[in-house]
């Protein structure tokens, strides 16, 4: 989210140690890489123990990181002060991540940014008072064939606009989030009209070898169009 | 040896250099920041970019291998042009205070600026603000003028060994610090405010004091440990006002220690600026008055009655002519050893640091025996972890548990695991394989009850596992005092039936002995010298002063030409920088007075016969800047090592000296790093 | 119009099973093992003579640098594949990983027994959470079927394959930055040389790979290069995942044959321009990073390497940002410099800070807030950043404002001139 802790004073807890569930997953991942390289595992631990945390990374949180990876903490500081997914302050039980690059911005994301901002009465980096949102601009997510997105804490919602964000928005505050994806009914990245390609039933002829008892035949992918899509305004 | 060429001429460079190495050698300047020879390549400033034909863009010189055929031009249009616009970068969001910057008149962004700087700036926009860090009592920031070289970051990971800074948050956000805020934990911490090439850390005592070009600058030799770190005194009128490091790539590279650097501030405080008399209540006294008491009480007194004690801080030149002094006057109870260390002056490979400094480079296992280099001599420690760094260099110690800068083995606290080596301890093994071992042993170790014993072992252990062959000497005593080597090449000693440190004390009590000659010795026990007439003669009221009869002010070592051995033998001269304060004089001066006074005039009359004398007979002390390898002979006493822990010599880093101890920048040091505002030294990065 | 039959991702939009059982029902993980036995050589020169050039942007040619790997090593030698897929405009890996994980995986055995490689790390972006949560699932599949792990699909051949999240930086998705971010550092780029091939991840020959390439080389194996080559034109051969987005009628990612036309592109498979074709104002072709092409040139380039490195700008991920004539252009290519300002590492000087300078005169500009000399300043300043620093960002930093520059000078020049007129009408009103 951002580096340092400007802004509005908060508490730092003394203490943090990983709970033992927690302990076993981060050793799972610092199995991954070779011996005397665990450090390559302090992306995954700092997610883990941000996860841990409610959603942000105290620093006694990054000194036990640093521990257990054998790391100087200035190491652990420096990474998590580069990579814009650990937040160091406190944030809202939801963290609305509007992209506003310029694919999502051609799409409408201003509209995306004012809906939140309307609708929970907070600026870019601001926290609603209930501290059940906490509205951020991101730069690209890589979805941009279905822009614009808002990130809601891990899932992406596609193909939104102004009114449907509201929605969006009144969904989550009643308690029930809406399945990720598209809010327009396509089913992935392909034209809100219909598949332009992939429509013939086809064999797939990069089968060449044939296994013994003939399986693993190409199933052909089906043709037709996904459920029927939302004009767009 | 690549063969390239240069500017229009041809260069063969040793394989390896980079392209800039190998402008250098071809006597051509390019300009840089990020880049530096001691530490690991950057290439992030890009301010050494250079053309190199068939390549479409310009190349970092620092970071490119220069290959055979390559064809570099440093000064073609497209390399100015890159340079320059590096420079108006680096500018825009420089504020332009250099009039009241520190840095002034000595910043590689100023004198580049010359060179590539545009006349006008182009950048309309707001400068970047960025918060000044605390680091402590030594490193002031500017933060604002920094220019991201990361040249303090590396220092501080790469040689000092502590990982401390770092750079957070990234872009033009990026900043250098050490995110919780903290003091630099290591004793080496200043030398990144020579490294900086901006002035972004500037020196917090030497804080807008003066501008370079008033300076005068002084060539010597720091006296605060045995290394001799090679220095440059800049001071103005009557005061020294910084200490900056020399190269010197035997010695120390081009680091000091924090206390070298700032222990100056203790030379104009507590000073004895003028002779004093009486032991309980001190006067104001003449020079006339001081001399004729002292060849007084000397003409009452027999020789074998009288003593004479040197400091840790004495010239060979002032130690030489009070020993000439007092042997005319048939004195034989002499020691320079204050500690009571059981170093045998018979053999000179007894009591060296053999291996030499940067012989350390060579070795490939490491045993200290009763020494924290860190603290003794944090260059032979900055030098052990750069061979630490290379890999294939094992480590171990014996004595109290330690918080050195790369990982150390910790072989036990006991004089049992010395005597181990010995017989069959596995590191005997370890020593014995190796291809280049070497011993550390420290003054803790040797100023045991048992000292010549220790001696005596480590001397065995050299000798049983290979440590001294005609291509190698594995054997070091690393030394705390920048005067004990000397005192030792000049037999400053007890003679025939003379008495040592601790027998002059006894003697003292108990009568024997009834005149004192302290010189600049403060370390020593003077809460209970009997009746002594004690004559202290140094620069500082220390413990020393306290106790003495008669005071008789000297000169520190920026105020006197004089000579000082280092721990590995080598003879260097520090040359004064200012006067000595008031009625101080030269320390072999008021010898020379003290023994014309008593009747006993020294054959000379200024420096250059006392050397001329000094060198006749002591030809060692002749020979400036070169170590000749010392003749191994038996020393040490026979037999085992007691059990019972071995204890370091230093327990407080920053006030080992009457000078350090006077300092206001020590004692803050001290108080945050050693009596634990701050838990320090850090934990160190021993991965390297 | 590519035929459906020579498309190689055949579940691009996830209609099918992602799953091991859809995978192979759509072909994937046949006959694998017999292309490992097929030995090392014959893998690597089957991937030369496909034409394959690098998905990731730069567009260098695969087989080639998968020989620059060293033949024996005695230190272990890895697989990098690069999903760190965040060049603005682009989400064709998405696609991939989360639909078909599958080609992805089977890709990354093949190629590392190309290369003679048992350990592969995919470092995948932090943000696709749950694309990282699909495509550990389908690599869990995988060493269960014993497709993967030692003696993979019963070929004798030990590989082991791991999936490393990143958390939001940009940088990473240089091959040397997600070096560093996968041995636990900043993802600041590293100087080159050494190149990765000799001093890579841990300090080991490292081979570094977009997704997209990777997921393609089961099927060149499988059909022969000859089939791919014969895709596109000579030196852009093969088939491609373009990505559609801005003002086009439908956007979508569509898999099509490298050289397709753009116009050809927009108007099948993304509905055309919003507004109709004379509506376009350009088109960024190929992500954020390289320059805007005017209408003009939009008529007739091909989407290939070669032809879009002609108009000066370039293929890139393939990514094509239309815009339609309602765009504000310099609103549009200042939020990019925006974007690139803020994903700076921060190392290099002239990146650190030039690309905030060059934001802030782009959003003066925006405004017309600035005299017109400069603009002649912003491109002698864009001309100062490029090809001075470690990597490549600085230099796709600065090629949107440079094409932006060559193409919209007059409408940058045009907002300066309104912003005086309305700055003069107010100093007279008051």
């Amino acid at each position: 989210m951002s580096t340092t802790a400007e802004g509005p004073s908060f508490e730092q807890p003394g203490h943090f140690e990983f709970t033992a569930e927690n302990l076993e997953r981060a050793n799972a991942h610092i199995a991954k890489y070779p011996t005397g390289r665990q450090a390559s595992a302090v992306l995954p631990l700092l997610y883990i123990a941000q996860e841990q945390s409610g959603g942000w990374l105290p620093r006694a949180a990054m000194d036990h990181v640093a521990g257990l990876l054998e790391m100087a903490p200035i190491r652990v500081y420096e990474v998590a002060t580069f990579y814009t997914m650990f937040n160091l302050r406190p944030i809202g039980r939801y963290l609305l991540q509007a992209c506003t690059t310029t694919p999502c911005w051609l799409r409408g994301s201003d509209a995306v940014v004012e809906a939140c901002e309307r609708k929970l009465g907070i600026g870019l980096g601001g926290t609603t008072a209930d501290g059940l949102f906490t509205l951020v601009e991101v730069e690209c997510l890589g979805a941009c064939v279905n822009a614009p997105i808002l990130q809601i804490n891990d899932d992406f919602y596609e193909d939104l606009d102004g009114p449907t964000t509201e929605a969006l928005l009144d969904a989550f505050r009643g308690g029930k989030p809406p399945v990720p994806g598209s809010v327009i009914g396509r089913q992935g990245s392909e034209p809100v009209t219909g598949c332009t390609t992939l429509l013939e039933p086809s064999e797939d002829p990069s089968i060449r070898h044939s296994r013994e008892g003939g399986e693993s035949r190409a199933s052909g992918v089906r043709s037709g169009s996904p459920g029927a899509p939302l004009p767009r305004g | 040896m690549p063969k390239l060429t240069i500017d229009g001429s041809e260069v063969e460079v040793p394989a390896g250099y980079t392209i800039l190495q190998a402008c250098e050698h071809a006597g051509i300047e390019v300009a840089h920041f990020c880049y530096h020879e001691r530490l690991a390549i950057a290439g992030n400033c890009r301010m050494c970019l250079v053309e190199v034909e068939k390549s479409p863009k310009p190349i970092a010189s620092c970071a490119m291998p220069a290959t055979d055929g390559m064809v570099v031009l440093t000064g073609s249009a497209k390399a100015v042009k890159a340079r320059k616009g590096v420079m108006e970068f680096l500018l825009i969001n420089h504020p332009l205070d250099c009039p009241i910057c520190d840095q002034g008149g000595e910043c590689d962004l100023q004198d580049q600026a010359m060179a590539y700087g545009f006349d006008r700036g182009r950048f309309e926009e707001n400068k970047r603000a960025v918060r000044d860090k605390d680091f402590g009592p030594l490193v002031e920031t500017h933060m604002n003028r920094c220019i991201h070289c990361t040249r303090c970051i590396r220092f501080l990971t790469e040689i000092a060994g502590v990982q401390e800074l770092g750079a957070t948050g990234r872009g033009e956000d990026m900043e250098i610090t050490t995110y919780i805020e903290r003091a630099l934990g290591s004793e080496l911490s200043a030398n990144i405010i020579d490294l900086c090439p901006v002035g972004a850390l500037t020196s917090k005592p030497y804080a807008f004091v003066a501008r370079p070009w008033e300076l005068a600058k002084t060539e010597s030799i720091d006296v605060t440990d045995a290394v001799g770190s090679n220095i440059r005194v800049d001071s103005r009128g009557p005061q020294v006002l910084r200490v900056l490091p020399r190269a010197n790539e035997a010695v120390n590279e081009e680091w000091i220690s924090d206390k070298t650097r700032y222990a100056i501030d203790g030379l104009v405080r507590r000073r004895l600026d003028r002779p004093y008399i009486g032991r309980e209540r001190k006067r104001e006294a003449e020079w006339s008055e001081a001399i004729e008491l002292i060849a007084e009480r000397l003409k009452r007194v027999p020789g074998e009655r009288i003593a004479a004690i040197a400091g840790d801080l004495c010239d060979a030149e002032a130690m030489f002519a009070l020993k000439e002094f007092f042997t005319g006057l048939g004195a034989a109870s002499f020691d320079c050893r204050q500690d009571g260390a059981k170093l045998d002056p018979r053999c000179r490979a007894g009591y060296l640091f053999g291996t030499m400094i940067a012989g350390i480079e060579n070795a490939d296992a490491c045993l200290l025996i009763g020494t924290n280099p860190r603290w003794e001599a944090p260059l032979v420690n900055a030098r052990l972890r750069k061979r630490y760094l290379r890999g294939g260099f094992r480590i171990a110690a014996i004595g109290p548990a330690l918080d050195l800068t790369f990982q150390v083995e910790m072989l036990g606290n006991d004089g049992n695991v010395l005597n181990a080596m010995t017989a069959d301890h596995r590191w005997a093994t370890v020593l014995r394989k190796a291809k280049n071992p070497m011993i550390v042993i420290g003054q803790g170790a040797l100023s045991r009850a048992d000292g010549a014993r220790v001696l005596g072992t480590a001397r065995r252990i050299a000798e049983s596992c290979g440590l001294i062959r005609d291509d190698w000497n594995g054997f070091n005593i690393l030394h705390d005092a920048a005067a004990r080597v000397g005192g030792l090449d000049l037999s400053f000693v007890p003679g025939p039936r003379g008495l040592d440190t601790s027998g002059i004390v006894a003697a003292c009590k108990s009568g024997a002995i009834e005149v004192l000659y302290l010189l600049g010795a403060d370390e020593i026990d003077t809460s209970d010298l009997g009746a002594a007439f004690v004559i202290y003669q140094g620069h500082h009221g220390d413990r020393g002063a306290g106790r003495a009869d008669v005071i008789l002010p000297g000169a520190a070592y920026t105020e006197k030409d004089g000579t000082y051995v280092n721990t590995e033998g080598r003879v260097q001269m520090a040359r004064r920088a200012v006067f000595p304060p008031g009625e101080a004089r030269e320390d072999w001066k008021i010898i020379r007075a003290l023994s014309g006074a008593s009747g006993r005039p020294l054959p000379f009359e200024e420096l250059r016969g006392l050397r001329r004398q000094m060198w006749e007979k002591h030809p060692i002390l002749a020979q400036a800047d070169v170590v000749t390898r010392a003749a191994w002979g038996p020393f040490g006493e026979a037999g085992p090592v007691d059990a019972g822990p071995f204890e370091y010599p230093i327990t407080d880093f920053y006030r080992t000296d009457p000078i350090s101890r006077a300092s206001p920048t020590m004692a803050r040091c001290s108080e945050l790093f050693v009596n634990g505002r701050q838990q320090a030294p850090a934990r160190t990065g021993t991965d390297g | 119009m590519l035929a459906d039959k020579d498309r190689i991702f055949t579940n691009l939009y996830g209609r099918d099973d992602w799953r091991l059982a859809g995978a192979q029902r759509r072909g994937d993980w046949d006959g694998t093992k017999e292309l490992i036995l097929k030995g090392r050589d014959w893998i690597v020169e089957q991937i030369k003579e496909s034409g394959l050039r690098g998905r990731g942007g730069a567009g260098f040619p695969t087989g080639l640098k998968w020989s620059f790997m060293p033949k024996e090593s005695d230190r272990p030698t890895y697989l990098c594949v690069n999903a760190d897929e965040s060049e603005p405009g682009t989400c064709k890996d998405r696609d991939i990983l989360r639909n078909d994980p599958h080609k992805l995986i089977e890709g990354c055995l093949l190629a590392s027994a190309g290369m003679g490689v048992h350990t592969c790390y995919i470092y995948i972006r932090g943000e696709f959470y749950n694309e990282a949560k699909r495509l550990q699932a389908a690599i869990d599949e995988s060493y269960d079927a014993g497709l993967i792990g030692e003696d993979a699909c019963g070929s004798g051949w030990d590989f082991e394959l791991y999936l490393h999240r990143g958390a939001g930086a940009y940088i990473c998705g240089e091959e040397t930055g997600l070096l560093e971010s996968l041995e636990g550092r900043k993802g600041q780029p590293r100087l080159k040389p050494p190149f990765p091939a000799q001093v890579g991840l841990y300090g080991c020959p490292t081979t570094v790979n977009n997704v997209e390439t990777i997921a393609v080389v089961p099927t060149i194996l499988r059909r022969g290069a000859a089939w791919f080559a014969a895709i596109g034109r000579p030196r852009n051969t093969g088939t491609k995942i373009y990505c559609l987005s801005g003002h086009v009628n439908t956007p979508c990612n569509v898999e099509e044959a490298m050289s397709i036309s753009l116009r050809e592109l927009i108007e099948r498979h993304g509905g055309g321009v919003r507004g109709g074709w004379d509506n376009l104002l350009g088109v960024i072709p190929g992500g954020s990073s390289v320059p805007v092409i005017p209408k003009s040139i939009c008529e007739t380039v091909l989407m290939d390497f070669d032809s879009l490195v002609a108009v000066q700008s370039g293929l890139g991920t393939a990514a094509v940002i239309v815009m339609d004539k309602s765009t504000d252009i310099v609103k549009a290519i200042a939020r990019l410099s925006k974007f690139y300002k803020h994903e700076s590492c921060g190392q290099c000087t002239p990146c650190r800070e030039g690309a905030g300078w060059v934001w802030r005169v782009m959003e003066r500009m925006v405004e017309g807030n600035a005299s017109v000399a400069e603009i002649d300043m912003l491109l002698d300043v864009s001309h100062e950043i490029e090809g001075h620093t470690i990597c490549a960002l600085a230099d796709g930093a600065m090629w949107p404002v440079q094409g932006l520059i060559r193409h919209f000078r007059p409408e940058m020049e045009k907002r300066i001139a309104e912003y005086r007129q309305a700055a003069a009408r107010q100093r007279q009103a008051a």
